[in-house]
């Protein structure tokens, strides 16, 4: 955990990677997205959080990565009280995430190694150890060979595995994906989910929401069910 | 970590400048519209500076010319200059003596021949006192008139002043003008460059988001944006540059033509090295702190979502 000892707000591991403790959520026009909501993942755990369309599974997620803050109680990342987090601070935030996303959110007019490497960009890689990781990375998810290619030119799970690997390039302690088989079909899914299981040997927690019940329940992972913002299952 | 610091900057100044290149139409629009701007600035600048040398040598003409009396004789004349010189806040004193002045007369006025008809030369002698600079203005310069029109030999003086003042308040008019102009054209480019990145940002959203998800820093999102402030600035600072040095040479005959008709008393003057610079520069910068503002106010509500 590389990531974790290098940030300078964090004198020791946590053993708990994420902790929400009472958390609600209200938006002005659109009433309560999370009510109460209250628990918290281990270093290392894979779970998948599930719910019908609007249970508040993509605020829950938001909340984590700092788009949005909870009405009341806490988010706790990595020790870090995200409610309390500044403005200035959110980037730094972010980058011990990796974060996938249905629509897998590339840019399409850059290459795939230009998209794979933007998190290391952002945070000032060298060249160097762009190039080296950018590789290591694309070789993880079966894409090595394809780095000059742009993202439209590849099928929907080729996409998806180019967002994973963005989301994993900078090493991050905690993954979050928000639907990311959403689009592809149930044989794409399971090779997308053996790769995410394949982090969490490594020492990643994974967090993943979808209402994909038969795959979540072949997989045998821990839930965490949704229900119109309250939490009816952990 | 320095190297990569470089190379993030060096990397967004060359993409900036390669994006702009991509869209060469929008890109050369939005420049000459800028160039138009500053162009007229410096155009405007450059006139002013003009008549301001043409006029600059009028500054010692502040003098008063005393008109003696018939019967003084040369030599009196010189006398009293001598006089003169003694006087308080005197800072030269010349003397036309009835023969110089017919001699001029003759040479200039081109009535040479008319003047060999009079019996007797007509002009009197002047003297032609040059007042310190402090006394341009105020009381002092009224005493020092009066003392030298109460002299016995003094038929009657006059001081050349009141053309002179009226043309360094027209050039001062000009020259606030033309501040005025620059300032309301400096904001003119600020508005077209502010609404250039405005643009530029929108069309980019996706870009600004995924990179903001990815842990970027405002900074790093404004990076690139900035740049291309710079660069837009920076190019119409040189069109603006050659466009008014085109139209100067262009002007530069028919100037030295009339220039010709006058003795040769005036000679174009261009921007100079420093001041070409400093318009690249402050069109730069105009440039920047016109991304600088938008990019402030519009990533702020660019939020991922």
């Amino acid at each position: 955990m590389q990531n974790s000892l290098s940030t300078p707000y964090l004198p020791k591991i946590n053993r708990i990677m994420l902790k929400f403790d009472h958390v609600s959520k209200r938006y002005p026009d659109a009433g309560d997205a999370l009510l109460d909501v209250t628990f918290h993942l281990q270093r290392g755990e894979f779970a998948f959080l599930t719910g019908h369309s609007g249970a508040g599974k993509s605020t829950l997620l938001k909340l984590i990565a700092v788009m949005e803050r909870c009405s009341r109680g806490q988010v706790l990342l990595d020790g870090q009280n995200l409610n309390k987090a500044s403005d200035r601070q959110i980037p730094y935030i972010r980058r011990k995430l990796g974060l996938i996303f249905q629509d897998y959110k590339l840019l399409q007019d850059r290459t795939v190694f230009d998209n794979v490497a933007l998190p290391l960009v952002v945070a000032g890689y060298s060249h160097f150890d762009i190039g080296r990781r950018v590789r290591a990375a694309l070789d993880k998810v079966g894409l090595l060979g394809k780095e000059k290619k742009l993202p439209q030119t590849l099928s929907g799970g080729e996409q998806q595995r180019v967002g994973i690997a963005r989301a994993v390039i900078n090493k991050p302690p905690l993954i979050l994906a928000d639907e990311p088989t959403g689009n592809l079909d149930p044989e794409l899914s399971s090779e997308i989910m053996k790769l995410f299981e394949d982090f969490q040997q490594v020492g990643v927690t994974v967090l993943i929401a979808t209402h994909d019940i038969a795959l979540v329940e072949r997989m045998g992972h821990r839930v965490l069910q949704l229900d119109h913002g309250r939490l009816v299952a952990s | 970590m320095l190297q990569a610091y470089l190379d993030i900057h060096a990397q967004a100044l060359f993409s900036s400048l390669g994006r702009l290149a991509r869209a060469p139409v929008t890109s050369l629009m939005t420049v000459s519209v800028l160039s138009i701007a500053i162009s007229l600035a410096a155009g405007f600048y450059l006139l002013v500076a003009n008549i301001q040398q043409l006029t600059g040598g009028l500054e010692d003409s502040n003098q008063i010319s005393l008109f003696l009396k018939d019967h003084v004789t040369d030599d009196a004349g010189v006398n009293l200059a001598e006089k003169i010189k003694k006087f308080d806040h005197i800072q030269e004193v010349k003397v036309i003596t009835k023969t110089q002045g017919l001699a001029e007369f003759r040479e200039y006025s081109g009535f040479g021949d008319a003047l060999k008809a009079l019996d007797k030369n007509p002009l009197p002698t002047v003297i032609q006192v040059m007042p310190e600079h402090s006394l341009e203005e105020g009381p002092q310069l009224d005493e020092l008139f009066t003392k030298l029109t109460d002299l016995q030999e003094v038929d009657f003086a006059q001081l050349d002043m009141q053309w002179i003042k009226r043309l360094y308040s027209i050039m001062e008019l000009a020259d606030r003008g033309v501040t005025l102009l620059s300032f309301i054209l400096a904001l003119a480019v600020l508005f077209i460059t502010g609404n250039t990145i405005r643009l530029e940002l929108h069309n980019r959203r996706d870009e600004v988001i995924i990179a903001k998800l990815v842990g970027a820093t405002h900074r790093f999102i404004q990076r690139p944006f900035l740049y291309t402030g710079f660069w837009l600035g920076f190019c119409s600072g040189i069109l603006a540059w050659i466009t008014v040095t085109v139209m100067l040479f262009i002007l530069q005959q028919p100037i030295d033509r009339l220039s010709g008709l006058y003795d040769g008393v005036f000679s174009m003057r261009y921007l100079s090295f420093g001041e070409m610079m400093s318009l690249i520069a402050i069109s730069s910068l105009l440039g920047v702190v016109a991304a600088w503002a938008v990019l402030c106010y519009q990533l702020r509500l660019t939020k991922p979502e």
